[in-house]
């Protein structure tokens, strides 16, 4: 079923356009208002885009799958991120994330460079790992929508989820 | 106006607070009018009266270096814009914080955003700009908003927007707001990033952004504590300021320390005034129980390791890690570097090899893939150090790791080259042993597929 810009979104695309002498400048914000309502940007969507712009698909389409904080499929409702750098690593973030994952019931086993989120069967919560969250002091640390979780121990995975539903 | 930090948040005796005066501040917000109950936006009014020359030179008289890594004075930054340019300047906030190991920024956008909007409007007026954006990383969403709302009570103030406090002085300023990837932070890639392209590094020479930037335009790009930085030098004047710190090394800067100490954390420091020692083992507790120093990363995860053993020549006297002074200066004659002042802070209980595979993982990913040597030598680093930690790796692929390390630095297109490289080509330099102990003489002619060897080892996915 072919998705449909609610007014709202494009009119803030409207008011992000104003800002820039040039449109192509528009583009992360666009995708970053789609983003913000169907949480990942359709594909039926990168037409209606590259139009508003004045731009080709495919310039809409390097920026999509360039940069990881823009998502080509639907996650869950609650999107986690967990930090894998140095210092989140060193206090645990590898095992942070593998709780996290069964706690929210997520496989993780088909994981790979070009595929890095999972789901749950439910829907409910999708899991990445993300790169430094600049948050160093206070790993390890993960993110689940806007919200920035620190010092997160593992055997409190259950209280952190439960927070959100 | 009396100030007292939250519980557990006083700064520690060492500390100058004067960019992180207001964070964790009991009773303090971000709403302007605490803000302007503290004396806020009186520097502005100052240097509104100025000549913009005038705020060039004072700002070139304190000597701040750039505090977003690269140490570059901000005041000889901004003399590079054309003299005669016709063109529209631009200023641009680099609020993409993300060197590993850097908390800094962060904590001014979300608790004391005016002190940078203060010191945009000033940087603004002081270059001739009238368009400035925030770039702001994409997972900070809350400091965005935060920002957009502070812009607004400036111009309510009319501190921005039109005729700023009566003068014919016009700014705009606007967030913008990345998508997670670390080369955003290279002022460069940020702009190609600003156009709405994949960010794709300029090459230096000619692509310096105060000749050729935004839209080819000229392009101011500074670091969020750069910018308010501005607005103290405003305040006591460029003579004052350039008391604090050290010669050439002036001011203050936040250090940011995690790893293996008992109280990571923030510090704001007079640079140069306090040692590697100080800073580790009285402002952070020191070392975990029971634990001794292996190694520590002084400025951000670009910045070449220290080992902990080591000796550093520094003018005329031969030091210990402990004596190190944490300014621009000393780190880079102990062959490091200074950089963003993220500490990471490395124990004996830590692998060397699966230190350097976390950040080579790092790097691998972050690559923008544009220059050959990084595309291809970062994933191949990436790939043999999985095999050194999976146990998997001949004897030799620690000296191939090390070639590929200088194939790379000093050909590429940005200093992101570099960073990837530097982690590898001082590790190895300084941990050799204990990375070739890690390999397996058993497979020192083995034949290895680099893609499948040992996939499973990757913990990165």
């Amino acid at each position: 079923m072919p998705h449909q810009v609610p007014v709202e979104v494009e009119k803030e695309i409207d008011q992000r356009l104003t800002r820039y002498p040039d449109k192509r400048s528009a583009l992360l914000p666009a995708l970053h208002a789609i983003q913000g309502h169907f949480r990942y940007v359709p594909e039926d969507l990168v037409q209606w885009v590259a139009a508003k712009l004045e731009l080709e698909p495919i310039q809409v389409m390097e920026v999509l799958t360039f940069y990881p904080g823009f998502r080509q499929t639907e996650p869950g409702r609650f999107h986690i991120r967990v930090c894998r750098t140095l210092s989140c690593a060193m206090a645990g973030s590898h095992v942070l994330m593998d709780k996290l994952s069964e706690t929210a019931g997520i496989d993780r086993s088909h994981a790979d460079h070009h595929h890095p989120i999972c789901v749950s069967k439910d829907g409910r919560f999708s899991i990445e790992f993300a790169e430094c969250l600049a948050s160093c002091g206070t790993g390890p640390v993960c993110m689940v929508n806007d919200d920035l979780h620190e010092q997160v121990r593992p055997e409190d995975a259950r209280k952190l989820l439960d927070r959100y539903s | 106006m009396s100030i007292t930090y939250k519980a557990g948040k006083t700064p520690h005796p060492f500390e100058y607070r004067m960019i992180f005066r207001n964070i964790d501040r009991e009773g303090y917000d971000p709403g302007i009018q605490t803000y302007l109950s503290d004396g806020g936006y009186e520097s502005l009014k100052k240097a509104i009266t100025m000549a913009p020359a005038e705020i060039q030179a004072e700002v070139k008289t304190a000597g701040v270096r750039g505090r977003g890594g690269a140490g570059f004075p901000a005041g000889v930054k901004w003399g590079f814009i054309p003299p005669g340019n016709t063109k529209p300047v631009y200023l641009i906030c680099n609020a993409d914080e993300s060197e590993p190991g850097t908390f800094k920024d962060r904590y001014i956008m979300h608790q004391d955003p005016h002190q940078l909007i203060e010191g945009m409007v000033i940087t603004a007026f002081a270059i001739g700009c009238h368009t400035a954006y925030i770039y702001i990383r994409e997972e900070f969403p809350y400091a965005a908003q935060i920002l957009e709302a502070a812009i607004e009570e400036a111009r309510a103030n009319r501190f921005v927007g039109k005729n700023i406090l009566g003068s014919s002085f016009d700014l705009e300023i606007h967030v913008h707001r990345g998508a997670g990837a670390y080369i955003c932070g290279e002022e460069t890639g940020l702009i190609e990033s600003l156009e709405g392209k994949r960010p794709y590094p300029r090459i230096k020479p000619p692509y310096f952004p105060a000749a050729m930037g935004l839209y080819l335009c000229p392009t101011i790009v500074n670091n969020v504590e750069t910018l308010c930085h501005v607005t103290h030098i405003l305040k006591m004047g460029g003579t004052e300021y350039a008391k604090l710190g050290t010669p050439n090394n002036t001011g203050t800067r936040i250090l940011c320390v995690s790893g293996d100490v008992q109280k990571p954390g923030y510090f704001e420091v007079q640079v140069g005034k306090v040692t590697m020692g100080q800073l580790i083992n009285e402002m952070c507790g020191g070392l975990r129980n029971g634990r001794t120093l292996k190694a520590v990363i002084p400025g951000g995860s670009s910045a070449k390791v220290l080992r902990a053993d080591e000796k550093f020549k520094l003018k005329d006297r031969e030091i210990g890690i402990w004596d190190i002074p944490m300014d621009f200066d000393s780190l880079a004659a102990c062959g490091s570097m200074a950089g963003s002042g993220g500490v990471i802070v490395i124990d004996d209980s830590r692998s060397i090899a699966w230190v350097l595979n976390n950040i080579n993982a790092f790097y691998a990913h972050e690559s923008c893939g544009q220059c050959t040597p990084c595309r291809e030598g970062s994933l191949w680093m990436k790939k043999i150090s999985d095999r050194i930690v999976a146990g998997q790796a001949s004897p030799d692929d620690v000296d191939t790791l090390e070639s590929v390390a200088y194939r790379i630095d000093g050909r590429t297109i940005c200093a992101f080259g570099e960073a990837a490289s530097w982690p590898t080509e001082s590790f190895i330099a300084k941990f050799r042993d204990e990375l070739k102990a890690a390999t397996s003489e058993k497979l020192k002619d083995a034949i290895v597929n680099p893609v499948t060897a040992l996939a499973a080892a990757s913990t990165g996915h």
